[in-house]
């Protein structure tokens, strides 16, 4: 058992833990953007960083990865945090101009408009939080895009910008995008991941007759779990 | 091509740590990194090929587009930046109408950059091929790629 | 093909047979190969050295030795001639014959190739006399001047591997750790960190599987000194890396070597060859029991992978993205294990301390800032090239005893230290000691060597512009502080020298700074805004002409300079009208000045780089 303290409260954790487990579990709030608990932390957005001092130094790190240590002084909002928090914030607003859920953030933060010129902005809907291509490797097992070049040219794409071949139609990447970059529609008997230039035949449901998954997701899911081949001839809700 | 990439990757025992190595290699071979190559290299070592596009796009070091008879690199080092190698690139692509990292039509030059290649003392400094130009200024560029056919 | 040594003692009768051979009175010419001097055609040389010794029937009577880097990069092709230690530069090809005829077999001193000392005009003969090398402690680089890098035997006459047999025999790990403890040695790559430290907090952590790895991307731009002791002397580090090994308690070594560096690599995998076959890598080295070998990776060309976590990165196959240190890399580094990375020149410096002891070592450079330090001094001084200097000597003593002073007579402006990750340094900080704390506080940093010098035609906002390209396109992009924050710095930079500077800026400047310096995964974006702040601490007034002005008083930047042409010294003989590419320069006759129409002019320079006559003027 470790003992340390956030915000001034004395909180209890267990050896291995980040900072961002033992707030979250105590109802302190700390935004994240590139976090989700069932990938590992990634330390990219940097938007959960935290001040933390033992003794007379402090110095400014990321929750989601920072191990937790026996009296160890976090603030997770002291100005310091703030000015760090604000700034980041005002490079993502710079970058996604438009977009809903990075103004959200920022008018929190207080910020109305970018302190960059107008000609600069970008309008941009990714972050790069790399969820999308995270889970399609650590959660589906398939990897089918990836961060591809590097630095301001860094994107998420599926190899050669072509189709992403691998890709099963999951939608895991749509589902766990935070700001909404993945556009990925159902019409009719197709699913499209227009990211991925990807499109899908949807399986019938035998009994109710909608489309509720993509073919290809199935037969995944069947192949690496040895299912029968009618297992998934009926819905989950018909079942 | 199956032939020399499955050389290549055998030369590192499928290693897959040795990925870069290996794609260095084949990038020998070819004077790039060609497509075919790329999907060759993923399924023979069973890595997601988007793994490996990400890797082959990610280091400098690899082309993915065919490149010309000579590869010209120019230092962007600092101390051939202070000695005014802007206007040597500058020129270069003026003389060629091609920019950083593209191929001339007749795919006679492909013009890269580097940052640094030690040669700092003779900067502003010029690799064509292997071979080192030192001391370069604006005036001496015609003159040197006229020499290569 | 070597004789594998199997004990200390076969070691040491080797090594009495080669010392006894080299020490003989043949006459020897060592010809600098260092990569700096390949575009001087130093390979041509060696080779006609090689024809023209032949020819006279001399090839078993001399000693012909290819060497790595001598040092004095501006001054090449050099040839050191013994006897007499006899110092020839700026060699052509039609000077060999007569080197051979008159040096070698009259030992007659050809006066046009000494070096003439600029300040008397004197011509001196030795290397010891020449100014650039009279104050440097050449401690490391002294025995590339000694050498064949290609040849193992050369460096064993040289008391090579000697080292390593004391640490094998006469000591434990960790004795071998305390000795590099006592020495105070320090990490070479820019780090600074204290070296002996590192190898216990290795050696301590928990595992049974350990790294020791040699960092050879040497990234910085601007800096070669890695590079020069790679290519000149890589069986040094070897020896370094494997004593490291010893020390640690690892059995596995990695050298990632840059890709831009093809003679350091092919020389580093012919010592790796070497040292296999002699059995200093390998099962069993020199009969000790100890087992180590080391591998050779390249780098594809990334500058972040010189960053510890991203070089690991890349040797497990992965991108180049650092990770963040919470948890140190000797404790989880290469594969989750206990890794020890240490720059080349620290692994260069261990056989050193070893042979010496850590007395000796201690007795050398400054308080806390121990041995000596080698940069790559280069930019608008007189005498470029690799330098090796006490930890302590001030930047005057660098550069104006040992450098020569400012290049054409102009005037000093500022030293750039630390590659991108440093700072520029003004004229006031001269007499600042060149040692790892005093350059931090002075805003720069050590980096790994590279010292670039700075004149009055140099601007500094178009310096810290360069540097925020540079970091833009090497960020791994990873972060936002650092893939967003140096793009934003960047912009603003960029429209400074355009002319579209704004009266926020420079605060602008600072605030994203503060959250790079805070915020960033890894040092490439904690020390991005180093090259801006640190010109913005001491060039200020540079900056503020540029914005409320739109001026450029260096005349760099393209869109605030113009061309003209200075009628007084203009012969009027047409070279710049040829030159000019859009015909932007009139003749007006042989004698008469020629005319320069400024609206078309698209300031490339090529008027400016072919007028010998300075005729064309920038401001």
């Amino acid at each position: 058992m470790i003992t340390l303290n956030i915000d001034g409260r004395e909180l209890k954790a267990e050896k291995g833990q980040t900072i961002l487990q033992v707030a979250s579990e105590n109802g302190i709030d700390i935004p994240t953007l590139c976090y989700h608990e069932a990938l590992e932390p990634y330390g990219a957005c940097r938007l959960c960083v935290v001040e933390i001092s033992k003794g007379r130094r402090s110095r400014i790190v990321a929750s989601c990865l920072y191990p937790v240590e026996e009296g160890l002084e976090v603030k997770t909002s002291s100005p310091r945090v703030l000015d760090n928090r604000k700034m980041i914030l005002e490079l993502l607003l710079a970058r996604c101009c438009k977009n809903k859920v990075i103004q959200g953030l920022a008018a929190q933060m207080g910020i109305e408009q970018p302190s960059f010129k107008p000609e600069y902005l970008e309008d941009n809907d990714c972050i790069l939080c790399g969820l999308c291509v995270r889970a399609c490797e650590q959660i589906v097992g398939v990897s089918a895009i990836s961060l591809v070049n590097r630095g301001i040219t860094k994107e998420v794409a599926p190899p050669f910008f072509g189709s992403a071949t691998a890709c099963i139609g999951c939608g895991s990447c749509y589902y766990v995008c935070p700001t909404g970059a993945i556009k990925m529609e159902d019409k009719g008997d197709t699913r499209i991941i227009h990211n991925w230039r990807v499109e899908f035949k949807l399986k019938k449901c035998n009994v109710c007759g909608n489309y509720w998954a993509p073919e290809k997701q199935l037969d995944y899911i069947r192949d690496k779990l040895h299912l029968p081949e009618k297992f998934f001839d009926i819905c989950p809700d018909c079942k | 091509m199956n032939e020399k990439v499955i050389a290549v990757i055998n030369k590192y025992n499928g290693d897959k740590s040795q990925l870069i190595s290996i794609l260095q290699d084949i990038q020998a071979e070819y004077y790039y990194l060609p497509k075919e190559a790329l999907v060759q290299t993923s399924e023979a070592m069973d890595i997601p090929l988007s793994k490996v596009y990400s890797l082959a796009t990610f280091f400098r070091a690899f082309s993915l587009k065919p490149r010309g008879k000579h590869l010209i690199n120019v230092c962007l080092g600092t101390a051939c930046h202070i000695r005014g190698v802007a206007r040597v690139l500058d020129k270069i692509e003026r003389s060629l109408d091609i920019g950083r990292g593209e191929t001339t039509k007749d795919h006679k030059f492909t013009l890269e950059t580097v940052n640094c290649m030690g040669c700092c003392a003779v900067g502003p400094a010029v690799k064509i091929d292997g071979e080192y130009f030192g001391q370069m200024t604006t005036d001496k560029i015609d003159p040197v790629l006229a020499n290569f056919e | 093909m070597l004789n594998r040594l199997c004990s200390r003692k076969e070691l040491e009768v080797l090594q009495k047979g080669l010392v006894s051979r080299m020490q003989s009175d043949k006459p020897r010419i060592a010809v600098c190969n260092g990569t700096a001097c390949h575009p001087y055609g130093c390979v041509k040389i060696s080779e006609a050295f090689k024809t023209e010794l032949a020819k006279q029937g001399l090839e078993n009577k001399v000693d012909l030795k290819i060497t790595g880097c001598h040092g004095l990069c501006e001054r090449g092709p050099i040839a050191v001639i013994r006897p007499g230690d006899i110092f020839y530069q700026q060699l052509k090809m039609e000077d060999v014959p007569e080197i051979i005829s008159k040096t070698i077999a009259s030992g007659n001193i050809i006066d046009r190739l000494l070096y003439a000392d600029p300040a008397t005009g004197k011509k001196l003969v030795h290397q010891r006399e020449i100014p650039f090398y009279r104050k440097q402690q050449r401690l490391i680089l002294g025995s590339n001047c000694e050498i064949d890098p290609t040849s193992a035997e050369d460096y064993i006459a040289i008391g090579g591997y000697t080292a390593l047999a004391k640490a094998l025999f006469e000591m434990t790990p960790e004795q071998v750790i305390d000795e590099v403890k006592r020495s105070g040695l320090r990490g070479r790559g820019g780090g600074g960190f204290p070296t002996g430290i590192k190898w216990e907090s290795c050696r301590n952590a928990p595992g049974d599987i350990k790294y020791v790895i040699v960092n050879a991307d040497e990234g910085d731009p601007g800096a070669y000194a890695n590079e020069g002791l790679l290519t000149g002397n890589p069986h040094s580090i070897l020896e370094g890396l494997i004593i490291g090994a010893y020390a640690i308690g690892a059995r596995e070594g990695y050298i990632y070597v840059r890709n831009e560096y093809p003679l350091a690599l092919t020389n580093v995998m012919t010592a790796i060859g070497q040292g296999q076959q002699l059995g200093v890598l390998g099962n069993n080295i020199l009969g000790s029991g100890f087992d180590f070998d080391v591998r050779i990776t390249r780098g594809g060309g990334a500058f972040v992978c010189g960053e510890s976590t991203a070089l690991m990165a890349s040797l497990e196959g992965k991108v180049g993205e650092p990770r963040a240190k919470y948890v140190h890399t000797v404790e989880k580094g290469l594969w989750d294990r206990p890794s020890d990375l240490n720059n080349v020149e620290t692994w260069a410096n261990v056989p050193l301390i070893l042979n010496k002891g850590a007395d000796w070592y201690q007795a050398r450079g400054s308080e806390g800032n121990k041995g000596t330090k080698i940069f790559s001094l280069t930019g608008k001084v007189n005498n470029t090239g690799l330098v090796e200097v006490p930890m302590g000597m001030t930047l005057r003593e660098i550069i104006y005893d040992i450098g020569g002073g400012i290049k054409g007579g102009k005037k000093f402006k500022a030293v750039q230290t630390g590659g991108p990750s440093g700072g520029c340094l003004p004229e006031s900080l001269l007499d600042l000691p060149v040692d790892f704390d005093e350059l931090t506080k002075a805003g720069s940093m050590m980096g790994s060597g590279g010292m670039i010098v700075m004149d009055e035609h140099n601007c500094m906002v178009d310096v810290a512009n360069y540097f925020l390209t540079f970091l833009e396109e090497e960020s791994c992009g990873k972060c936002v502080p650092c893939r967003e924050g140096i793009k934003r710095m960047q912009q603003i930079l960029n429209d400074i020298t355009e002319g579209k500077g704004e009266e926020k800026d420079i605060d602008l400047l600072k605030q994203i700074s503060a959250t790079l310096k805070d915020s960033s995964l890894c040092a490439l974006g904690t020390s991005a805004p180093n090259p801006v702040l640190s010109t913005i601490r001491y060039f200020r007034d540079e900056y503020e002409v540029h914005i409320k002005e739109k001026r450029c008083p260096a005349g760099v930047c393209k869109a605030l300079i113009h061309y003209y042409v200075i009628e007084e010294k203009c012969p009027g003989c047409g070279l710049c009208v040829k030159a000019c590419p859009e015909g932007a320069i009139t003749s007006m006759g042989k004698k008469n000045p020629v005319v320069l129409d400024e609206s078309k002019c698209i300031k490339c320079g090529a008027c400016y780089d072919v007028c010998r006559l300075g005729a064309i003027g920038i401001e």
